[in-house]
């Protein structure tokens, strides 16, 4: 099976809040928000961590979910969110420049 | 309830800063004659200190963060500044006068994906823009910044702040903004100069201007819900705040102070001497803004406008006090509805010659 990997797109803009995450998209303005798994999903987009590796060490273990099914939801995940022009998919791994994704928890 | 607004209402629950404008520069190329600033530089903070400052935002929760002066572009570093914030994936906003934006700063900004550039222009009309400005050849240049930046595919919106030297020519400057793709946004409001002076105000427009203004279906949109009188007051509306200004929003100078709002000169901490948390969490200042309700207002709350007006804390707190009225409010309530304020009654009142007879009640 072919690995997937996954970067946070620069031309966004982006902020958690309360533990989800708030994303607009510089394309069209649209606002996008992310539950909390979609939020871990984006915030370990580093592009050097295959999408199935971060399911497995992250989703599954903070959610206790069944790995294919996770990965299977999480993959049409990204497919959304890459037609929205907010992750890049590749299938090697993608340097981006430095990126700073903010976590704000207080009040959570 | 808008994504959006569901957001805010999350930022406010939480008290989060979603929003916060800083000022990167009080020095500008124009001399606007109602401008509210002081264009020396007092001792502006440098890039690492804004870098640390940006970081701190980031940290607390900012996600709007507008970038204005000032010129903005009177700052060399501007760019380093904008790149940083945007590495920090805020959403950035700009003003400018657009007049240093050649063919390469539009690139820049449409390649750093800027929110939005707000630009203003006070009139289509060179003599009387110009006028405003104090700077010969201001909107040419400011038309030619708008224009590079629509090619680059930047969003930008015209602002139009309404005064007596410029009142005639709104409706050419929305189409000026429809010829450049851009948006057109009004503002009938003088604000004060920073320091208190407010011999500024005497440009801005009376009554009678404002209710052409609002009387104009192509600026508001349906003229009879717009200019209705207020609805009957619910106990709801009392306890109701005022703005977001030191609830979700905050502003910075170029010196690092913060107040609740650009509008709103209460001085509330420091960051170059204090953390932006602390300051957010703690001031004093900021928690008196934050415990006042309009049920707290002595004059408003007894108002029939006070669900409806757009009652601005700030420019209250430089007439007096953050709980009193704010005249220019009063006047643009009155001047929709036909309807005088409380404070209003009371200014006349007052002025009044005192009656013959007084009561007071017997000392027993």
């Amino acid at each position: 099976m072919r690995s997937v990997y996954i970067s946070r797109a620069t031309s966004v803009a982006a902020r958690s809040l309360d533990g989800e995450m708030m994303i607009m998209s510089a394309r069209d303005s649209t606002l996008f928000t992310l539950n909390p798994a979609g939020t871990i999903i984006w915030q370990s987009a580093d592009g050097k961590m295959p999408l199935a590796e971060i399911v497995k060490q992250k989703i599954c273990v903070e959610f206790d979910a069944d790995p294919a099914e996770a990965l299977e939801d999480a993959e049409q995940f990204v497919s959304d969110l890459a037609s929205h022009g907010i992750l890049v998919v590749s299938d090697s791994p993608i340097t981006q420049p430095e990126l700073h994704s903010k976590t704000v928890t207080r009040g959570s | 309830m808008s994504l959006m607004q569901e957001f805010g209402q999350r930022a406010l629950d939480r008290g989060v800063p979603l929003s916060v404008q800083l000022d990167v520069t009080y020095r500008c190329n124009e001399r606007c004659i109602h401008c509210y600033l002081d264009h020396d530089d007092h001792g502006e903070m440098t890039i690492a200190e804004i870098r640390d400052v940006l970081d701190q935002l980031a940290d607390a929760g900012v996600f709007f963060l507008t970038l204005s002066g000032g010129e903005v572009f009177m700052r060399r570093d501007f760019f380093d500044i904008v790149e940083y914030a945007r590495s920090l994936m805020f959403c950035v906003k700009i003003k400018t006068n657009a007049f240093m934006i050649g063919e390469e700063e539009a690139r820049r900004l449409h390649e750093l994906m800027v929110q939005d550039v707000q630009v203003s222009i006070y009139s289509h009309r060179a003599e009387v823009h110009d006028a405003i400005t104090l700077l010969p050849g201001s909107l040419k240049r400011t038309v030619e910044g708008i224009r590079r930046l629509r090619a680059q595919g930047v969003k930008v919106i015209v602002a139009n702040v309404l005064m007596m030297q410029n009142l005639g020519d709104y409706s050419g400057v929305i189409q000026l903004a429809e010829d450049l793709g851009a948006e057109y946004t009004i503002d009938p409001t003088i604000t004060p100069m920073m320091d208190g002076d407010r011999n500024v105000l005497r440009l801005g427009l009376g009554v009678p201007q404002l209710q052409d203004v609002f009387r104009n279906s192509d600026l508001v949109g349906d003229v009879d819900e717009f200019c209705a009188p207020p609805p009957a007051m619910h106990e709801d509306v009392l306890r109701e705040l005022p703005c977001s200004a030191g609830h979700t929003a905050c502003y910075i100078s170029p010196y690092g102070d913060l107040y609740p709002c650009v509008q709103f000169p209460l001085p509330s901490g420091n960051v170059r001497s204090q953390k932006f948390m602390d300051i957010w969490l703690h001031s004093e200042q900021l928690n008196d803004v934050r415990s006042i309700t309009a049920a707290d207002l002595p004059v408003c709350s007894g108002c029939g406008h006070v669900g409806s007006c757009s009652r601005c804390p700030g420019l209250a707190y430089m007439e007096g006090s953050m709980r009193g009225p704010s005249t220019q409010d009063c006047q643009k309530s009155y001047a929709r509805t036909g309807i005088e304020s409380a404070n209003m009654r009371l200014k006349k009142a007052g002025s009044a010659s005192p009656g013959l007879v007084q009561i007071a009640a017997l000392l027993s």
